[in-house]
């Protein structure tokens, strides 16, 4: 499938020009997929005029949840993000050579989950015409003492990262040349601290709250990491069965069975972390343990997030239990579904099962029940939308330039076995 | 350039030509000016006005002069949008004052005037009913207003009940604060939290570190009857707040700078509210804690607020 992309010439602009022709070229599929995503994008842009000029009371936000589906999806999204480095740290540091083949899509990942991280920020300000404020210089940044302000350096920091190694290294493929090891290996060690550290500077923006119990709990950070390193690695091998399935890059059974190993150990750890959460709340019952009971059991008849709640638990068990039978030994992608499963589980808990219950009840002990309004959903749905939009334009060109690199270097390597016999 | 244009047309239409077409023209542009042209010349400077407005610095930051002159600017935008003469303020905490507040658990029998006058006094969003103050009815045996009921509608005081009224306590050691990514909120010298509605970008970070739901947000523009705005307001204090932006409690600071009582411990029937100067050893709310037992709500927390609890 990837013959007809041929590399067109030299420099940035003829860079540029391929990308933007690779990206724009292929099968009927491939067009509808674009078009589809750009219309949801569409239908989100639509949503978020009318969020921009009556506020944010289109939303089922409150004064008392005032935090609802965007930040939820902003937690969860920033460890898919952090989930990169799963695939850079055995990539780079134990030189595994599978994984070091598909580390540009975990990259690739990782930037389209940033992306979609900030616009989720983006669409939760109230005053997003005001977001210059945060600048230092012309703004004020309340740095070290404002959690979030930490949170807006390590996101743009990371993101930085992410896309400019892949960047060098893919335009250093491009060239056919070979990428110098001494500019860009110290900045993949700096992205792999960087990773732990979006996340938890993420879990300390919750943690760092003694207003809200449910989420003032040192165990947050660690369980953040956890559960993204389930939850990410889940959702890049469903990247990766989708490119084995409908590309001509092929990708070795062996990386899904490594990926499913790291998914397996970071879901049982995040359980068995859950489960001291669980015992902590219920077998001591104390006033503290309000927002748990609302979670899980319902309070004074308000229990909309309890069936939400249990499904996440449940998928998140058996998504667990299925990787851990592999069922798939012969065909990895048979295993897909349960990271699916898992993935979504772990969606539901960290995301409105963590931001809501933080919430709710208020810290006079009121309770509203919150779900989310169409505009939130929508908005939400154009967010991701483009997201898959921004890994899909990143992914097709990286992996062109990949492929026809790895032809040129097995080329080179014969010719240079022929010349020696 | 125009000079020479005349001349021509005087060479061409002759003197009298020239002089009647003069004359048109300034009756045209006259009228053009008492029509719709001033409309025109007022949008823009409302233009103006907003674009100065939007460039404007945190206010902590400002100059007494750029204090003087965004003051200025907003009264001018209120009289172009609304039509309306306010006064607004820029008035600097008086210095040797801290204010503190203290609540008479005994005497408090739950009328909510309290309420109603604050709703009134700092132009509240009457749409969405945004209180700055919530009123527990509560049964004996508790202390804590997550076991009383904040939304009674019925005739008080009920036997066997007492009320406690809960607000923004103003603490020393203000969590809201910490959590501001843009210093947008702060506590001024005279100890009143206060926020800066045009640098607040809403991201309701202080709302979730707020241990006492003292904070409340602008989900969408405000809505005050034009003959009810309170007209004598303060940049920091009751101003109508834009859209999405965050607001609270601030002891009605264009009352108190100005001497006198914040709205709600005015409009107590039964003088529960008790307010005053902290730093003056003669004031009542000295009096209150010297004389009273009282306490304070989630100390736990050590955020250290300036509004206490007592019973007679």
């Amino acid at each position: 499938m990837y013959k007809k992309y041929r590399i067109s010439g030299e420099g940035i602009l003829s860079f540029i020009k391929d990308i933007i022709v690779w990206d724009l070229s292929g099968g009927v599929i491939y067009q509808l997929y674009l078009c589809g995503l750009v219309l949801i994008m569409m239908f989100g842009v639509y949503a978020y005029f009318l969020q921009f000029n009556l506020g944010l009371s289109v939303t089922n936000m409150s004064d008392i949840v005032s935090w609802g589906f965007y930040i939820a999806n902003f937690t969860f999204l920033v460890g898919v993000a952090a989930a990169a480095v799963m695939l850079i740290l055995p990539a780079y540091v134990f030189k595994d050579k599978d994984l070091h083949k598909v580390v540009i899509i975990g990259e690739v990942v990782a930037v389209g989950a940033l992306v979609m991280c900030m616009l989720f920020i983006l669409v939760d300000l109230g005053n997003p015409l005001k977001a210059w404020h945060l600048i230092p210089g012309i703004g004020i940044l309340n740095w070290p003492s404002s959690l979030l302000s930490w949170d807006i350096i390590v996101l743009n920091g990371y993101l930085a990262l992410n896309s400019l190694i892949p960047l060098y290294i893919v335009y250093s493929h491009y060239h056919n040349r070979i990428p110098d090891k001494k500019k860009y290996v110290p900045f993949v060690f700096i992205s792999i601290f960087w990773a732990f550290a979006i996340h938890m500077v993420t879990a300390f923006l919750y943690e760092g709250l003694p207003a809200r119990a449910f989420w003032n709990n040192p165990l947050m950070g660690p369980r953040f990491l956890a559960s993204a390193f389930a939850a990410g690695p889940a959702l890049i091998s469903v990247v990766l069965g989708v490119i084995h399935s409908f590309t001509t890059f092929k990708i070795e059974s062996r990386v899904f069975g490594k990926l499913r190993l790291i998914i397996i150990i970071s879901a049982i750890i995040n359980l068995v972390m859950l489960f001291s959460e669980i015992f902590k709340e219920f077998y001591t019952p104390t006033h503290h343990s309000q927002s748990a009971i609302y979670l899980f059991f319902g309070l004074d008849g308000y229990d909309e997030l309890v069936p939400w709640i249990w499904t996440g638990i449940s998928m998140n068990i058996i998504g667990t239990v299925i990787l851990i039978l592999n069922p798939g030994r012969k065909n990895p992608l048979i295993n897909l579904p349960a990271s699916i499963f898992l993935f979504i589980g772990i969606w539901i808990e960290k995301g409105m099962g963590l931001i809501v219950p933080g919430l709710v009840p208020s810290p006079l002990g009121e309770i509203v029940d919150y779900a989310p309004s169409w505009v939130e959903i929508s908005i939400t749905l154009g967010i991701l939308s483009f997201g898959i939009l921004v890994v899909t334009l990143l992914v097709k060109p990286a992996l062109i330039i990949e492929q026809q690199f790895e032809k040129q270097m097995d080329m080179a390597a014969q010719l240079i076995h022929e010349n020696n016999s | 350039m125009d000079d020479s244009k005349n001349r021509l047309n005087e060479k061409k239409f002759g003197r009298r030509t020239f002089l009647k077409r003069f004359a048109q023209a300034a009756a045209l542009s006259s009228a053009a000016s008492a029509t719709g042209c001033i409309g025109l010349i007022q949008n823009n400077e409302m233009l103006q006005l907003k674009w100065k407005e939007y460039f404007k610095k945190n206010y902590r930051l400002m100059t007494p002069q750029e204090k003087e002159e965004t003051v200025e600017r907003l009264e001018r935008l209120a009289k172009i949008e609304k039509h309306m003469d306010i006064q607004m303020s820029s008035q600097n905490p008086i210095n040797g004052v801290l204010f503190g507040y203290a609540f008479n658990l005994t005497r408090c029998e739950g009328f909510m005037e309290c309420v109603t006058a604050c709703v009134k006094e700092n132009n509240l969003d009457r749409q969405s009913h945004t209180q700055y103050i919530r009123i527990f009815e509560m049964e004996p045996g508790g202390m804590s207003p997550e076991t009383g009921n904040g939304k009674y509608f019925h005739e008080v005081p009920l036997d066997n009940h007492f009320y406690m009224g809960v607000q923004c306590f103003h603490c020393e050691n203000a969590p809201c604060i910490r959590a501001c990514p843009t210093k947008a909120t702060w506590k001024e010298p005279d100890g009143i939290v206060v926020v800066d509605y045009d640098w607040c970008i809403g991201c309701r970070y202080c709302m979730a570190a707020c241990p006492y739901y003292g904070r409340r947000f602008n989900w969408s523009a405000s809505q005050v009857p034009y003959n009810e705005i309170t007209k004598k307001q303060h940049y920091l204090g009751n101003r109508i707040r834009p859209k999405g932006t965050m607001e609270k409690c601030t002891f009605c600071v264009q009352r108190t700078r100005a001497g006198k009582l914040p709205a709600c411990v005015e409009a107590c029937p039964t003088g529960a509210r008790i307010f005053g100067n902290l730093l003056d050893p003669d004031s009542e709310i000295r009096f209150v804690l010297k004389h009273k037992k009282v306490f304070r709500l989630k100390e736990d927390l050590a955020t250290d607020p300036k509004f206490w609890y007592f019973i007679d």
